[in-house]
């Protein structure tokens, strides 16, 4: 299969457009076949991108499975996958089916829900796999189209503030990069995204309105991406439409949201920010660390007061992604190695978090965390399941949780040991929320008259989990299992950037020497 | 000699005797009896001489001594400007018809009114440039007025005339002052005669008016004061002529005479174009926001639109006037999609253009609905639509002439922009219920209408008709 990516790609999309050309009608019938097409498309997409892991050489550094081809206006599509991008690829082949079927319940408008969501699948996949800039960016925006829907359309009561928050915020930042990604194809004459890695962006400083720029063009074009990406993430200070959205979004909305969506900016960070600006990347580290720290401790603290589970959880994920960008910048091998891994067991953690308050949401009809309280008496599997997530998020050793806080953590303190110091705080207090709303929602005695007929999970449920529980314990104790897949590609990505830096700082002396 | 100019013109000449023929036919018989099929045998027409124009077309060739130029540039203009106008006639007759506008006069004078800008895209010398421009300004008067016993509709008008009759005075006194500044009109002649070291005040000023003049046609703020209040007033299918054809000739003209005369002094008329462009798109985008009818808020959209199509203009490059011009056609493809809903909305038999009116309209019609969608995003310039590339485009160019600030201006714009568009969408998605929900009557016409654009926009990602290639070979035979 030489397109194997293009195919993986694009099963979602073509069962979206089968939703939407042969399927009449809003019965029951109709709404069953939507789901079941949307399922069987989802599991054969992840059956299919099997294919890619097993096809994938770890040992290479280049990208792989590359396809190729002339598009429009002098651009390329172009598709491959390299060490980085390859597992968020997995996760997100591996996380759709299990929405599709977290949305069983859905009655609302099921065919055009399923159809937004997978056409968001067939676009979050060419986020990872796209080799042009252009193309990069037109899978990276339109995925604001369905999630605006998803939003908007099955969101909770405040569905329309949220919505619009989020695409805008994530347009702004967006169009920023687009102008930077102009730029960029004006200066290299080529949007290829192997090219521009090679392709020395001019760092020689120079002043804009007066002030001057350290690293000139490639700091510009960093920050351009920046707003893209730290919108993305989100970071601190730009988080803010984040637990807007999630409490809005619909419970399978959520999941995608934390556990794909919020990888782009991370993956975005890896695949332009640090190969392709250097010296911009180097020259804006100590801003990203401290920021990164800040978003650690500052989300945590908020999480605390919060009284609405999923913008708690919400809140932890900023905290979370803050553990992420810090990794990144460290760039050395455990940094990014622990980054990237956190941002894989994030997807599995965060998502299995926000299908906890689904199912309990579901029952109720409430995300107050006031509402709940002891639980663990008719809902012994959903505690014991519960318990396992928490666990995670707060970084147990054993479970996966654990191992990409403590590498990036690690590669962090090579670099800037206070910016650690103040990050690990964030592991005491992402223990302190995470317990505290385990100990009020699952505790105690069961002493509200609603909650007393309450059922456990059903099968259904315990299917959705299954394989979040495995995966998440199996990286917790086995996690060469992705250190070994991406290795290869970080080392080479860091070899890159140290040389790239140091010719930059050769260049610099030499100059100035003159 | 004289035949072979009339050769080159020939286009025109058959719309020409056409429109008046075809006005003394139905003054003589039935009159208004006969407007359906004037309306159906002009779109047919125009849609033929713009194949005519499009395959037969070759070279640049020059009639009546340079005032007349017929080239590539010229040639994508006029397909663009006759498919649009006869798609809108052919989408308007319903509901002229049902609203007893459809007077024989109606297709008529968007005929003489698309004579006009043809003669507009051509003009060679600025004496064509203004006959061109006063044979579709003055139709286009009437026509904004065509809706006698409504008060709106005749202030319109009004309105329309004085202030086109303002800007046709600085325009001419422009050109007025350009003439006695370089001793001739012509632009071939013009543009050998200005050049970079020695240009004098009193042709900057000339240049300045003309550029005012033009730039009021295209309704670049700070000009575009009458583009709300006619498009609001206007019949709804004159308003769609509005906001297409006229658009592309006005842009096409500009650039004509930006390039063809004054080529050898990109530096000072940039500065000007520049500013029109931020002034046009960030008022565009923020003063569209507050709007809750529909054709005022497409009127907005369109000076927005129009800023960020004066981006290629102000690059001043060949690469600008080929994302101009392929901004102008996404542009003027999107608004016919967008004015074929708008003109089916109505409630009771009343055209409806309240925005508060679509309220959960996908629940009742979602296959419109969907196009509509697709509609705004590409209007927003969100990807995968071809608005996206259009924007695209533009950008490109202006990052390359250096215009980085100008770029980044209209990216914060584009933001802004996106609101009101997602709002429709709102409104139509997720929007409360109404109690009193529009009705949309569709013809078949406004439905392809409709759908068709909506389709093109989506697949312009896979393919976009070889549009690319005759916008580079239009800016190509411009700007050299």
């Amino acid at each position: 299969m030489d397109n194997i990516l293009s195919i993986v790609t694009f099963i979602p999309a073509i069962a979206a457009g089968i939703l939407a050309l042969f399927l009449h009608g809003e019965d029951a019938a109709a709404q069953r076949n939507a789901k079941w097409v949307a399922l069987v498309a989802t599991t054969v997409t992840f059956l299919v991108s099997i294919g890619i892991y097993t096809g994938f050489d770890p040992s290479n550094t280049g990208f792989q499975m590359v396809e190729e081809g002339e598009w429009l206006m002098g651009l390329k599509y172009k598709m491959g996958v390299d060490g980085i991008s390859v597992l968020f690829v997995l996760l997100t082949t591996f996380i759709m089916p299990l929405t599709i079927l977290a949305s069983w319940n859905v009655e609302d408008r099921v065919k055009e829900y399923m159809i937004a969501f997978l056409l968001l699948e067939t676009l979050m996949l060419g986020v990872f796999m796209a080799l042009d800039l252009v193309l990069f960016y037109l899978f990276f925006e339109a995925g604001l189209i369905p999630m605006f829907l998803i939003i908007g359309i099955w969101g909770g009561a405040n569905r329309i503030y949220a919505s619009f928050k989020f695409f805008l915020y994530t347009f702004l930042g967006s169009v920023l990069m687009l102008v930077a990604m102009v730029a960029m194809y004006s200066d290299a004459g080529t949007a290829d995204i192997e090219a521009l890695m090679s392709h020395q962006f001019s760092s020689e400083g120079f002043s804009v309105l007066g002030i001057y720029i350290v690293g000139g063009m490639q700091t510009l074009m960093f920050i351009a991406f920046f707003a893209s990406f730290a919108v993305k993430m989100p970071m601190w200070p730009v988080h803010t439409w984040l637990p807007d959205a999630h409490v809005q979004a619909p419970t399978a909305g959520s999941v995608v949201l934390a556990a794909i969506l919020l990888k782009m900016g991370g993956y975005g960070f890896l695949r332009f920010s640090l190969p392709m600006f250097p010296v911009g990347s180097a020259v804006m580290t100590d801003v990203v660390l401290w920021m990164s720290a800040i978003a650690v401790v500052y989300t945590s603290l908020v999480a605390l007061v919060q009284e609405d589970m999923k913008k708690l959880i919400a809140y932890s994920s900023v905290a979370h992604m803050g553990f992420v960008t810090m990794g990144i910048f460290a760039a050395n091998q455990q940094g990014i190695d622990g980054a990237i891994f956190q941002m894989l067991s994030h997807g599995f953690i965060s998502a299995a978090l926000f299908l906890c308050v689904g199912v309990i949401y579901d029952r109720m009809h409430t995300r107050d965390i006031e509402a709940y309280g002891g639980l663990v008496i008719r809902m012994p599997a959903y505690a014991l399941v519960f318990m396992l997530f928490t666990m995670a998020n707060v970084g147990l050793p054993g479970t996966s949780g654990f191992i990409g806080e403590f590498l990036t953590l690690m590669g962090a303190f090579q670099v800037n040991t206070w910016v650690t110091a103040v990050a690990a705080t964030g592991v005491i207090f992402s223990a302190g929320y995470a317990l505290w709303l385990y100990r009020r929602v699952v505790f105690g005695d069961l002493i509200k008259e609603s909650l007393k007929a309450i059922t456990d999970m059903s099968s259904r449920e315990r299917l959705i989990f299954a394989p979040l529980i495995v995966m998440t314990i199996l990286l917790g104790v086995y996690p060469s299992l992705v250190t070994d897949v991406i290795g290869n590609s970080t080392a080479a990505l860091i070899s890159n950037y140290d040389t790239a830096l140091a010719a930059a700082e050769t260049a610099n002396q030499s100059a100035a020497s003159h | 000699m004289i035949q072979a100019d009339l050769t080159i013109i020939m286009p025109e000449i058959v719309l020409a005797i056409y429109a008046m023929a075809a006005l003394i036919g139905a003054v003589y018989t039935t009159k208004d009896g006969l407007a359906p099929v004037l309306v159906w045998t002009t779109a047919g027409l125009m849609a033929l001489l713009a194949i005519w124009i499009a395959t037969n077309g070759d070279g640049t060739n020059v009639a009546f001594n340079g005032m007349f130029v017929d080239d590539g540039f010229a040639r994508f203009a006029k397909v663009a400007i006759l498919l649009s106008a006869a798609a809108v006639l052919l989408m308007s007759q319903d509901y002229m018809a049902r609203r007893g506008l459809l007077r024989f006069e109606y297709p008529l004078l968007v005929a003489l009114a698309s004579v006009g800008m043809m003669m507009m895209v051509s003009a060679g010398d600025l004496m064509s440039l203004y006959m061109g421009l006063e044979l579709q300004s003055l139709s286009l008067y009437v026509v904004a007025a065509l809706r006698r016993d409504s008060a709106k509709s005749t202030e319109a008008g009004l309105k329309y005339f004085v202030l086109g009759a303002l800007s046709s005075g600085l325009l001419l006194y422009g050109a007025s002052l350009i003439y006695g500044f370089t001793g001739t009109t012509l632009f071939s002649g013009i543009i050998q005669t200005v050049h970079h070291d020695d240009v004098s005040l009193g042709l900057l000023f000339g240049l300045v008016l003309l550029i005012s003049g033009l730039a009021f046609k295209v309704s670049a703020v700070p000009f575009h004061m009458w583009t709300p209040d006619v498009y609001e007033g206007s019949p709804t299918p004159i308003t769609a002529f509005f906001a297409t054809a006229p658009k592309v000739a006005a842009m096409a003209l500009f650039a004509r005479v930006l390039h063809d005369a004054f080529g050898g002094v990109v530096k000072d008329w940039q500065q000007v174009i520049v500013l029109l462009s931020v002034l046009s798109m960030l008022l565009g985008a923020v003063a569209a926001i507050g709007q809750r009818d529909i054709k005022r808020l497409m009127a907005f959209s369109s000076i927005a639109h129009m800023g960020y199509a004066l981006i290629g203009l102000a690059a001043g490059t060949e690469m600008g006037v080929k994302a101009m011009l392929m901004y102008l056609a996404i542009y003027v493809t999107m608004n016919i999609g967008t004015f074929a809903f708008i003109l089916m909305m109505e409630r009771d038999g009343k055209p409806v253009t309240d925005i508060d009116a679509l309220r959960q309209y996908s629940k009742r019609d979602p296959g419109k609905a969907l196009a509509v969608l697709i509609l705004m995003f590409s209007l927003a310039g969100v990807p995968p639509m071809l608005g996206f590339f259009a924007k695209f485009g533009v950008w490109q160019a202006g990052v390359e002439a250096g215009l980085t600030g100008l770029v980044i201006a209209s990216a914060i714009a584009s933001v802004i922009g996106a609101f009101y568009y997602l709002r429709i969408v709102f409104y139509m998605y997720f929007g409360a219920e109404n109690e009193d929900p529009i009705e949309t009557r569709s013809t078949p016409v406004l439905w392809g209408a409709l759908m068709g654009s909506a389709a093109l926009m989506l697949i312009g990602v896979f393919y976009q008709f070889g549009i690319e290639g005759a916008a580079a070979a239009a800016a190509t035979t411009l700007v050299n």
